[in-house]
């Protein structure tokens, strides 16, 4: 099982190196340059700004030299957006907050997706089924930028204690994370159902029913753990995501989170940010698939071999 | 013999859930709309009177009313809905058709190269998504836009036309090529599994060359499955093109889209709620729609979870 | 289910809080007085040598002080900041500035002349790679320093005759040097602290971060949470301390301008970026008392590419011109009350261009005729930025010259980045631009359209432009130089390299307990007069 274990990391770890040595080399081949600006510079001066970064030198040589400097100063290199700022601290604020805010989603999420799942499965075809995925559906249905202003405007305004927008109090968490957790609570939903289905189909669950064991018994002590399973191989990879903040979210709610400057960093070609983001993305996701995989071998034990 | 059979019970299946064959009849009312309704509505979706701006609904033959440069929003909405719904449709055929392809052969093949083919996937997949789409879309509308001026230029075609569809080919490639992932994993389970099955075996035993047991055994096999997913994808690759577009990713005016008609009804919401309502409300019902087709399908095709 | 209980636990205690809290953040922060100011994004930087933004400016604008500073009402006045006097000579090309005696940085040491010849050397310093250097070419040799063609800093205009008197020599006379000196590029930088995290040409270094700035301002900076929250607190070493109402500001980057409004009427804010376009009819009707609209020192126009075969005639451009109804696209799209722009320069005090802004299709469809053009037209691209506006007035336009003209235009909307690539490219037909002012004279339009400008970008140049303009800038009467400058703003508009549409007007909330914030024609509000009350 370690064995097993030791080889995700390190299948993890070459794919991070591949996928971010790959987009170095893409921004780089893309137009636009991470200086310019509405007034004009220059070239003289670009070309300043472009060495202090040193990106004079050859892309093999530039790419080589941020390896080195990652590797063994622990330096991801430094935005060019924002002037000089370090990668390494905009990702260490922007990601606690992220974070924050993605496991409050989450819970909202399983939250409101779990039950709903549960009660479609048990009413198969019937109204509760339909009216609980509708419902569990509309996270989906809707773009989450119809959902925010929607929230702002008739949940925050009337109720003082809430914020329109910000990241000033703790409650100022919950709009966002609804926002966030309705989509999720869509997928979870339908997961739940259908893993559910498929084991109040099996006849050990069947058996049980027809001795008379109480609906409630059965869900609790048989059903719901081989049930979740399906559910919990997508909560892994979507844990990393919704962590890693959501860029509609983040700007209609003024949330400092890191969703905004996965686009940011793109539209504004700034190599070093887009690199960072995605290595720290890769690891995440890396690390969530690990963990998914042995939460799996916890709720079953045969593929613990 | 085997597979009628399976389909056509399908069929029935379907028949007995209501909310898919309700989802049935809307996809097919709201796709007969925006590819075929829009052409004998009176009003052009880009004819910009800024006079009559925010007419309401129902006002100078305006059904909907108008939005704020006073074109007619229901010729829009249609309009934008082909936008759309083409962008989701042949992102979510590129997607089958790579998907299939990648997974099936790697199912079937097995062994190592299945294992490094998904680790591929795997790899691509812990890429963050809007950062690909966003990359992609840039790269690919630099060569598009050359080929459409090859296009106009050379061989005579119509420039709106050629505009109009040039200007959503990026688009397509860019969420096509973050979907496909998905789609080639599953694939590959089931083609894996089905290359394991005794008739694949006796296929073989035969004399049968590879291609003809991938395409003429594994692959017809896998349709079910590809069926249900295509459908549950596409109705994510309309909710993609609306995300691209707030994030200002979309496609250029004076088009619409559906993602672009919402993301400017947002804005209006305290002024001209109307202008939000109506697309979002087909908006949804679409996803509805598609979802609830896509579940519906599951159910009646997935013959584990059927058997009741 | 835990969770579902965990929720309502959580959404029900956060409830009774809020019964316990009915102030508003607004008002809370007024009774503290601590101003709360939407400021539309995050700034690229702190350091005043590396930014060009509004949004900087407004930060750097409580952190640091320039020579001069704003008037809290009245644009063409300049107050002393940190200097205390000036004097010119005769001709207006070399003012004497005194230094404050109790000038300050925020740590306790005192404000030198020598800080401020520091910083123009880093600013202009050829190694440096600041993108706004040329607000400083009306000093001697500046340009020549530059651009490394003079090697040694002694040679360029500015001088620290002692610890507190700074001399400032002028390549030609400027006699509006004192408002020159507000703007941002003309701060002092704390010499000490910018050597003691790194060289003076070094640029991206530690000093502006938060906990290492030393400012010389009214304020100084107290927190800086990136996307979130920039806090300045106020500061006890500033000279004028006790004219200083405010005890703090937030600034807060809201990207979204929807959210910012939502924000502002629910009591979070006390001044806001901008407003929705849509928005303004709505505010005028329900708030009156909230809405402020300014004059602003700013255009917007279309530029016309000059080196393609259709736009570099000058008929077509003046036909294209014709076409555009602004009142109309005023009225309906932007509604903020903007003035329709007939001229580059919007017109300010004494300066007031002729503008010629009439709607004539017919007059334009002759001018095609007469420049040749009838029956089939070839089809333009017009370059525009992703933002919401932008595109309805591309739309806009583009409706207007296929309905008047026939003309197919075709709207090619780029995000930042790539537009800009493009436009330094002149690749493009016709383009949507702007341009703000820097300061309060009519020489930051027309400088523009010089064909050496490297934001002229419309390949347009005219040897008998700029002789105009160069013979203005050896007049040193106002009114004689106003007056060639007029001629040089006919002259340029006729010829049309760009199109003025609008002339800007910023529209905000305000709350009415702020007090002394005045409209301003460059919008630079100095914080350091403003009340709360």
């Amino acid at each position: 099982m370690y064995k097993a274990i030791l080889s995700r990391i390190l299948q993890t770890l070459i794919v991070v190196f591949t996928l971010v040595s790959v987009c170095f080399l893409i921004v780089h081949a893309l137009p636009g340059n991470p200086f310019t600006g509405e007034r004009a510079m220059d070239d003289v001066v670009i070309q300043r700004m472009e060495a202090s970064f040193g990106l004079d030198k050859p892309v093999l040589v530039q790419l080589g030299l941020y390896w080195k400097n990652l590797l063994l100063h622990g330096d991801m290199g430094a935005s060019m957006n924002f002037k000089g700022v370090p990668v390494s601290s905009i990702l260490g604020q922007s990601f606690p907050v992220s974070f924050q805010l993605g496991i409050v989603a989450m819970l909202m999420g399983c939250g409101i997706g779990m039950p709903l799942g549960i009660v479609a499965a048990l009413y198969r075809n019937k109204w509760p089924d339909y009216l609980s995925m509708v419902v569990a559906m509309m996270g989906i249905c809707l773009p989450s930028f119809v959902v925010g202003p929607l929230l702002q405007l008739y949940v925050a305004k009337p109720m003082p204690m809430l914020n329109i927008a910000g990241w000033m109090q703790a409650q100022d968490v919950l709009l966002p994370a609804l926002t966030l957790g309705f989509g999720v609570a869509a997928y979870v939903a339908r997961l739940m159902r259908g893993g559910m289905l498929e084991v109040l189909n099996q006849d050990y669950i069947r058996t049980a029913r027809a001795k008379g064991v109480k609906t409630l018994d059965i869900l609790l002590k048989h059903a719901l753990r081989p049930a979740i399973t399906p559910t919990v191989t997508f909560l892994g990879p979507a844990f990393a995501a919704v962590m890693t903040g959501s860029f509609v979210v983040e700007t209609i709610f003024g949330v400092p989170g890191m969703g905004q400057h996965f686009v940011d960093a793109v539209t504004a070609k700034d190599l070093f940010l887009i690199v960072g983001l995605v290595l720290f993305y890769g690891i995440l996701m890396g690390l969530a698939n690990l963990a998914v995989d042995i939460i799996l071998m916890f709720l079953n034990p045969r593929l613990r071999a | 013999m085997k597979s009628r059979s399976l389909w056509s019970d399908a069929w029935i299946r379907l028949q007995k859930n209501k909310l898919a064959t309700g989802s049935l009849f809307l996809v097919g009312f709201i796709l007969f709309s925006c590819f075929l309704l829009r052409w004998v509505l009176p009003h052009d979706p880009n004819d910009a009177d800024i006079s009559m701006k925010y007419l309401p609904v129902g006002v100078d033959g305006h059904l909907l009313g108008t939005d704020q440069l006073g074109r007619d929003l229901l010729a829009r909405m249609l309009d934008g809905g082909q936008i759309s719904l083409l962008v989701a449709l042949l992102a979510t055929t590129l997607t089958v058709v790579v998907g299939v392809i990648y997974g099936s052969v790697a199912g079937y093949v097995g062994g190592r190269v299945q294992s490094v083919m998904m680790r591929v996937v795997d790899g691509l997949l812990a890429l963050p998504f809007l950062v690909i789409v966003i990359l992609m879309r840039e790269m690919i509308s630099g060569w598009i836009e050359v080929m459409g001026g090859f296009l106009v230029d050379q061989w005579g075609w119509n420039s709106d036309l050629v505009l109009r569809f040039s200007n959503i080919i990026p688009l397509i490639f860019a969420i096509a090529a973050f979907g496909w992932l998905t789609m080639g994993r599953i694939v590959c389970t089931q083609a894996a599994n089905l290359a394991k099955m005794e008739y694949v075996e006796a296929a073989r035993s035969l004399g049968l060359g590879y291609w003809v047991i991938l395409f003429r055994h594994i692959v017809p096999n896998l349709m079910g499955t590809v069926i249900i997913y295509a459908t549950l994808t596409i109705p994510s690759f309309i909710l993609y093109e609306a995300t691209l577009s707030f994030i200002g990713m979309g496609i250029e005016p004076p088009n619409a889209s559906w993602g672009m008609l919402i993301k400017d009804g947002a804005n209006l919401i305290e002024t001209q709620p109307a202008l939000l309502f109506f697309p979002a409300l087909l908006f949804s019902l679409t996803l509805f729609g598609f979802n609830f087709l896509g579940d519906g399908l599951r159910d009646a095709l997935d013959p584990k979870s059927a058997k009741d | 289910m835990k969770y579902w209980q965990y929720l309502i636990v959580l959404v029900s205690s956060v409830g009774m809080l809020g019964c316990f809290n009915q102030e508003t953040a607004a008002e809370k922060a007024t009774r503290e007085g601590v101003l709360l100011l939407g400021n539309g994004n995050e700034p690229k930087a702190l350091d005043p040598h590396l930014v060009s933004g509004v949004i900087e400016s407004n930060l750097l604008r409580s952190l640091f002080e320039g020579l001069c500073i704003e008037h809290p009402s009245d644009d063409s006045q300049s107050l002393p900041g940190a200097a205390q006097s000036w004097t010119a000579n005769e001709d207006f090309t070399q003012w004497t500035f005194s230094l404050q005696p109790d000038g300050r940085w925020s740590d306790g040491t005192p404000v030198t002349a020598h800080d401020f010849t520091f910083a123009y050397e880093r600013m202009l310093h050829p190694d440096f790679p600041s993108g706004y250097a040329d607000m400083l070419y009306a000093i001697k040799n500046a340009e020549e320093f530059h651009k490394g063609k003079c090697k040694d800093f002694g040679d360029v205009g500015v001088q620290a005759l002692d610890d507190a008197t700074l001399l400032v020599t002028l390549k030609a006379p400027v006699p509006y040097l004192p408002s020159l000196t507000k703007h941002f590029t003309w701060l002092p930088v704390p010499k000490h602290k910018v050597l003691e995290y790194g060289t003076q040409t070094e640029p991206y270094t530690a000093w502006t971060h938060e906990g290492n700035l030393v400012s010389n301002g009214p304020f100084q900076l107290k927190k800086w949470r990136q996307n979130h929250l920039i806090e300045v607190e106020k500061s006890a070493t500033y000279w004028d301390r006790e004219a200083v109402k405010l005890n703090g500001i937030r600034y807060y980057p809201i990207k979204n301008v929807n959210t910012e409004t939502r924000m502002f009427l629910n009591g979070q804010l006390h001044v806001t970026y901008g407003l929705p376009p849509d928005f303004i009819p709505l505010a005028l009707s329900d708030h009156p008392e909230l809405i402020q609209q300014e004059l602003y020192i700013g255009t917007r126009f279309v530029r016309a590419n000059c080196q393609r075969p259709f736009t570099s005639n000058v008929k077509v451009r003046q036909a294209l011109s014709l076409c555009i109804d602004r009142q109309s696209l005023i009225d309906n799209i932007l509604q903020g009350g903007q003035q329709a722009a007939g001229s580059v320069t919007p017109p300010f005090g004494a300066y007031q261009p002729e503008g010629k802004t009439s709607f004539d299709p017919q007059r334009a469809r002759e001018l095609l005729a007469e420049a040749g053009y009838e029956g089939e037209l070839p089809e333009l691209e017009f370059l525009t930025t992703d933002s919401d506006v932008n595109r309805r007035m591309a739309e806009a336009m583009q409706g207007l010259w296929r309905e008047h003209l026939g003309l197919r235009v075709r709207i090619i909307q780029r995000e930042w980045k790539s537009y800009l690539k493009m436009r330094n490219e002149l690749d493009f037909d016709l383009m949507d631009g702007a341009w703000i002012g820097d300061y309060l004279d009519p020489t930051t339009f027309l400088d523009l359209w010089k064909e050496s400008n490297g934001n002229n970008n419309t390949g347009w140049g005219d040897a008998r432009y700029e002789a105009l303009l160069a013979e203005a800038e050896l007049i040193e009467d106002p009114a004689q130089r106003y007056q060639k400058l007029l001629v040089a703003e006919s002259y340029v508009m006729e010829q049309t390299p760009a199109i003025p549409v609008y002339h800007y007007n910023t529209n905000y909330f305000l709350s009415p307990s702020v007090q002394n914030w005045h409209p301003l024609l460059l919008n630079t509000h100095p914080y350091k007069f403003v009340e709360l009350k």
